[in-house]
């Protein structure tokens, strides 16, 4: 048995935290001013943005995936754009990256948002008397005073990104050591009735979720108390 | 000279103020006081000019954002920074840790320098913010109820201390308070707003103006001993020391002292 969890190979894992640590941090640099400005505006397209972002909440991974891989392809006015560039997404590292954007981008915006909702305006005000420029006041007052929120944010969005299946299959494939991934390896490991394979990247998988969400928690309620 | 002319929702005003004055502001909740302040902040958007020695903070071509103005502004919230110690509110304003120093020294707090706000009491907090906005050495020093947290006692030090800070730094200030001990003894001019109107513009004299208080009722929870007075047709809340509290009979015109 432990020679089996030795010898198996993991460069599926590598690759799953390695898109999922670019997915949060491009996410985090993207979301975080949308974010500021969404906590902030009373504009009249901010319920359309809002909408517009959490559909990757509720729309089935497959629609995603489908409507990436017909706007990532070379016949689109977007992939032809791209290659002209000498850019393919299509199956490729990068266009996983932007997929993995485009479907963590809730878990990233909505904690953020709503962390900086809750935040006392007058204490970001009193920044601003400070003489303080937007980008001082988001790094040095609100992300500090939002911990929580900010925590959830990256965890998650890593989390989720680590756990996504159907998007990464649908713009990815499976290409070994390119664009398959944990999950998708798990996949095909079924398919081809390896099960004890199977069952060890499940079982890693599980208990890395479990620990990542646990810490959490545990971290939440102590900046609670 | 500050010269203002403002147009807001919840205000319309038109005084001057001139450099070196303290001015406080009177009026029921709701009048638009704080209003004011926050459109002299630029935190509030409003039409009309606020003219700071030939420098316009405001007129119908743009608004300066609160950075650009020279401001410091005590909000009846504190809104301390949470995530930094005392020291740090301070010097994150402004890195003259001697300044630091010398303003916990005087408001008392040198030996809370390093705390962070969830761990003082409200005087505590109301105090730390009063010298925060004072890092900056502002151009224009605005004062939300400063000391409606503080016992008597404390009160009075740190009227003092603001006054001495006000003529030190040489501050122009703007004061929203409801104490007639306050207005009398800090207060240069005062201005009394009504339904978002100025109604009233007054020059103390400080030496000839001390007016007499009408005591109509005594309140006292054995903690804190307050009177109920009538000055000129507004009623005020005064709290005072036991022994003064149970010498004072109901119907007795008071002097106020300075």
């Amino acid at each position: 048995m432990i020679k089996d969890i030795l010898n198996l190979d993991y460069t599926p894992f590598l690759i799953s935290f390695k898109l999922a640590s670019v997915t949060t941090l491009s996410l985090f640099i993207i979301a975080l001013p949308l974010a500021w400005w969404l906590s902030r505006t009373n504009s009249k397209i901010k319920p359309f943005i809002e909408a517009f972002s959490a559909l990757p909440l509720v729309l089935p991974p497959s629609v995603l995936g489908f409507y990436l891989l017909t706007l990532f392809s070379k016949n689109s006015i977007f992939g032809g754009f791209l290659e002209k560039f000498d850019i393919n997404l299509l199956f490729s590292f990068s266009g996983l990256v932007v997929a993995s954007i485009i479907y963590s981008f809730p878990f990233m915006l909505q904690p953020l948002q709503s962390g900086f909702e809750s935040l006392n305006n007058s204490m970001i005000e009193q920044s601003f008397i400070a003489k303080k420029n937007t980008f001082t006041t988001i790094f040095k007052v609100a992300l500090p005073n939002i911990k929580p929120s900010l925590l959830t944010a990256l965890i998650v969005t890593f989390a989720h990104t680590i756990g996504e299946f159907g998007v990464v299959l649908m713009v990815g494939g499976s290409i070994p050591s390119e664009t398959k991934v944990a999950s998708v390896a798990i996949y095909e490991m079924v398919e081809i009735m390896d099960y004890k394979s199977a069952h060890i990247y499940s079982a890693i998988m599980l208990i890395l979720s479990f620990f990542v969400l646990f810490s959490v928690y545990i971290f939440n309620k102590k900046s609670k108390v | 000279m500050i010269k203002v002319d403002i147009n807001h929702p919840n205000i319309s005003a038109k005084f001057e103020i001139k450099n070196g004055e303290f001015l406080t502001i009177i009026g029921d909740s709701g009048s638009g006081k704080t209003t004011l302040l926050r459109v002299l902040a630029g935190l509030e958007s409003a039409k009309g000019t606020i003219e700071v020695d030939n420098l316009f903070w405001l007129n119908n071509k743009h608004s300066l954002p609160p950075q650009k103005r020279s401001i410091g502004f005590v909000m009846q919230d504190y809104a301390l920074f949470e995530n930094m110690r005392v020291i740090d509110n301070l010097l994150y304003v402004n890195s003259d840790i001697n300044l630091a120093d010398r303003l916990l020294k005087i408001v008392e707090l040198t030996n809370f320098k390093d705390r962070y706000p969830k761990n003082l009491s409200g005087g505590q907090k109301q105090r730390v913010a009063l010298i925060r906005s004072i890092m900056l050495k502002p151009k224009l020093l605005l004062l939300d109820e400063p000391l409606s947290a503080l016992h008597s006692t404390l009160r009075e030090t740190l009227q003092n201390s603001i006054l001495k800070l006000h003529k030190e730094f040489d501050l122009t200030t703007v004061m929203v308070t409801h104490n007639p001990q306050e207005i009398y003894k800090m207060a240069d001019r005062v201005i009394k707003i009504e339904r978002g109107k100025i109604t009233d513009i007054k020059t103390l004299n400080k030496k000839h103006s001390l007016p007499k208080a009408l005591l109509l009722d005594k309140v006292s929870n054995n903690k804190t001993y307050q009177l109920i007075v009538d000055i000129k047709g507004s009623q005020y809340t005064i709290n005072t020391s036991k022994d003064k509290f149970n010498q004072y009979k109901i119907g007795e015109l008071l002097e106020l002292k300075i």
